[in-house]
């Protein structure tokens, strides 16, 4: 008793637009989620990623746009007529009802057997790997086995979009690191289209087929965690996601420079002013000679900071930008770190050199 | 300190400042205690003390000796009987009286921004502001024959002849029911508006229609609240005396008032601590039955929430 024999359903979203005052929560949003993906709609807080989960659940009434599920048209729809799955950030558990209750409950108010109730219920908890927690009563959960009964709960009516708004956001990060692994198994298995909401720029990036960024109510960018991570489409999408250090560079025709030197890249340019983006652990400690194919960079380390399984180091470059590095410790690297002070020469394969637009939307 | 100091100590722990450490804890038990000691000595004077007394006074007999002729009486008279069934009747119809006015109307206050909330709560509480006996009189005024209420339904054309609204259970039930209804919207208000609508979205999400998830998630977590309000309202109306009096006009006769003549009346203490015993102590078996069947802790509003 799977999904399988349900065709999970695509959601095109167009223009959908909800102010607040004056301040527009979503802006002309446009998106098409494919049946079956795991969709990461990822963003600061205030951003418009929950406003437009709500929209999709049906809680926010949008002051205009369009929301597809299928071919159907939902937007007028009533929460309870839509026929999709979430996953509360609260958990949302009805405290008055035991663990069996609250899974059932979206079966009896669809009016099913007692019989099949129980057996839908039954699978459920298997499929949390929760079997036999049924009479348990929801304060005596812990908040890891909330969130599987929560779980449980959404996917029991089968339904073919499931909801999730920053589900993992209560529990500790070892936990969490578990159900990351485990959601994305489970979405493997029953197949249907998620959307999942974060600010979590690394859960993003661990579960998710795609990533929509999200800021000011309007899309940065909609790709796969590898482009949003290596190609960001501007600044603040570099900027939200993973570390970065930003050089200013200069334009000349199709060639572009730093500090005078032209920089070896392989991809086009960018329109508009230009950024050298650096990713901590893409840059190197250059020791002896390198291969003609790299950029260098001639610095002053100004710190130098152990993490235990890695070191932080950052150095000052001539014309006073700053960069960091990350680096491996191995017990040989562990003594022969670089000093504070001393002049350090670092390098960025061509393929880590990444140009950016410096524009911040 | 070396390591090896260090290790001494860990393994003398066990006896280790163990008398001094138990002492202290100790005394800090017993500070603790003592600092609510007053309030203790107060409860003893002002509760304990009468109720005992009350207790002793109504073993006490016409010559002065032990007796349980006040009991006996109470057992033999058909009166007695009437005036219980009386007071647990008016009792309960104002209690439901005030759940059918008093959970639609702190829904209503429940569902409003909290401005506008604490703007009809005052509504609520402001009668609080005016005496009992004059909001009682008040009552009498309108419902009288010639009252307010009255000529108008007759103006209105409602009813034809001026209708007896007041020296009966009518009146007194219309009375204690205003003056109650504070007693339940207050605390039913507290809980619905501690409803997570989370709850209420989740229901939604599920695939309940909005009357199904009143009944089935709203309404189930308002009960706390709901049995807390209700509790009080009962338990108060058992031992109304101001209201009942003025406006039943002498037809609703309960305990109190009861009580009220034998001392007035009679000066038969011994007669109104003996109804007064009884009153408490059925009213504790309700409530024990109550707790029983309902589960005391959400009654007493701690349950879900």
């Amino acid at each position: 008793m799977t999904n399988q024999d349900r065709e999970a359903l695509p959601i095109t979203i167009r223009g959908v637009t909800k102010a607040y005052g004056r301040t527009k929560a979503l802006d002309a949003v446009d998106l098409d989620i494919k049946e079956g993906e795991f969709l990461t709609l990822l963003g600061p807080s205030g951003s418009g990623k929950t406003t437009l989960l709500m929209v999709l659940a049906g809680f926010t009434r949008p002051d205009c746009g369009s929301v597809l599920f299928g071919d159907k048209e939902v937007i007028h729809m009533p929460p309870h007529l839509r026929d999709v799955g979430m996953v509360f950030q609260s958990y949302a558990l009805f405290p008055h009802m035991t663990v069996a209750g609250n899974i059932g409950y979206p079966l009896r108010v669809r009016g099913i057997s007692k019989d099949e109730i129980q057996k839908r219920c039954e699978w459920a908890l298997e499929t949390v790997q929760l079997g036999g927690y049924g009479e348990r009563r929801v304060e005596q959960l812990s908040g890891g086995q909330k969130q599987r009964v929560a779980l449980a709960r959404s996917i029991v009516f089968e339904p073919q979009i499931l909801l999730m708004d920053e589900p993992l956001s209560a529990l500790d990060k070892k936990l969490r690191d578990h159900m990351q692994i485990e959601l994305r198994r489970l979405h493997e298995k029953l197949g249907m289209t998620t959307v999942y909401v974060t600010h979590d720029q690394r859960e993003a990036l661990t579960m998710s087929d795609r990533i929509a960024v999200v800021n000011h109510g309007k899309l940065m960018q909609v790709d796969t965690p590898a482009r949003i991570y290596d190609q960001p489409a501007n600044r603040f999408v570099a900027d939200f996601i993973g570390d970065s250090a930003f050089l200013p560079v200069t334009r000349s025709g199709n060639t572009a420079s730093y500090a005078g030197t032209v920089l070896k890249i392989d991809h086009a340019l960018p329109d508009g002013d230009l950024l050298l983006m650096i990713r901590p652990e893409r840059l190197k400690i250059q020791s002896g000679t390198i291969s003609e194919d790299s950029n260098s960079f001639d610095g002053i380390v100004s710190d130098v900071v152990y993490q235990g399984d890695s070191f932080a180091l950052y150095a000052t470059l001539p014309d006073g930008q700053s960069v960091s590095l990350r680096g491996v410790i191995r017990s040989s690297t562990l003594s022969a770190l670089p000093k504070v002070g001393a002049p350090i020469k670092l390098y960025l394969e061509r393929e880590d050199t990444v140009l950016i637009s410096a524009a911040e939307v | 300190m070396t390591a090896n100091s260090m290790s001494d100590t860990s393994s003398t722990c066990h006896s280790l400042n163990a008398t001094v450490l138990k002492r202290n804890a100790w005394w800090e038990q017993f500070a603790q205690f003592g600092l609510c000691s007053p309030a203790l000595l107060l409860v003893l004077i002002i509760l304990v003390l009468p109720v005992g007394w009350l207790f002793s006074v109504s073993f006490v007999g016409a010559n002065g000796g032990f007796s349980l002729e006040n009991y006996s009486r109470m057992v033999e008279s058909k009166s007695y009987y009437r005036i219980f069934i009386t007071t647990f009747q008016v009792s309960l119809l104002s209690t439901g009286l005030c759940i059918l006015i008093g959970y639609p109307f702190s829904y209503f206050l429940s569902q409003l921004p909290s401005r506008l909330a604490s703007l009809c709560l005052i509504t609520v509480l402001l009668p609080f502001w005016t005496s009992l006996l004059v909001r009682t009189y008040a009552w009498l005024v309108l419902l009288q024959r010639k009252g307010l209420v009255n000529d108008w339904a007759i103006q209105l054309g409602l009813w034809e002849e001026p209708i007896k609204l007041v020296h009966n259970m009518t009146g007194t039930l219309i009375g204690m029911v205003h003056i109650m209804l504070p007693f339940l919207v207050l605390p039913l208000y507290n809980s619905m508006k501690a409803i997570d609508r989370s709850y209420l979205n989740a229901a939604s999400n599920l695939g309940a229609s909005p009357v199904r998830i009143f009944w089935t998630v709203f309404f189930p977590l308002s009960t706390p609240g709901l049995f807390a309000g209700a509790l009080i309202v009962f338990v108060l109306c058992l031992g109304f005396f101001v209201t009942p009096a003025v406006l039943g006009g002498g037809k609703v006769i309960m305990v109190s008032m009861k009580i009220a003549s034998n001392i007035e009346l009679f000066v038969n203490w011994g007669a109104a601590s003996a109804l007064g015993v009884i009153l408490l102590l059925l009213t504790m078996i309700i409530l024990w039955f109550a707790g029983r069947f309902l589960g005391f802790d959400r009654m007493a509003g701690s349950g879900v929430g």
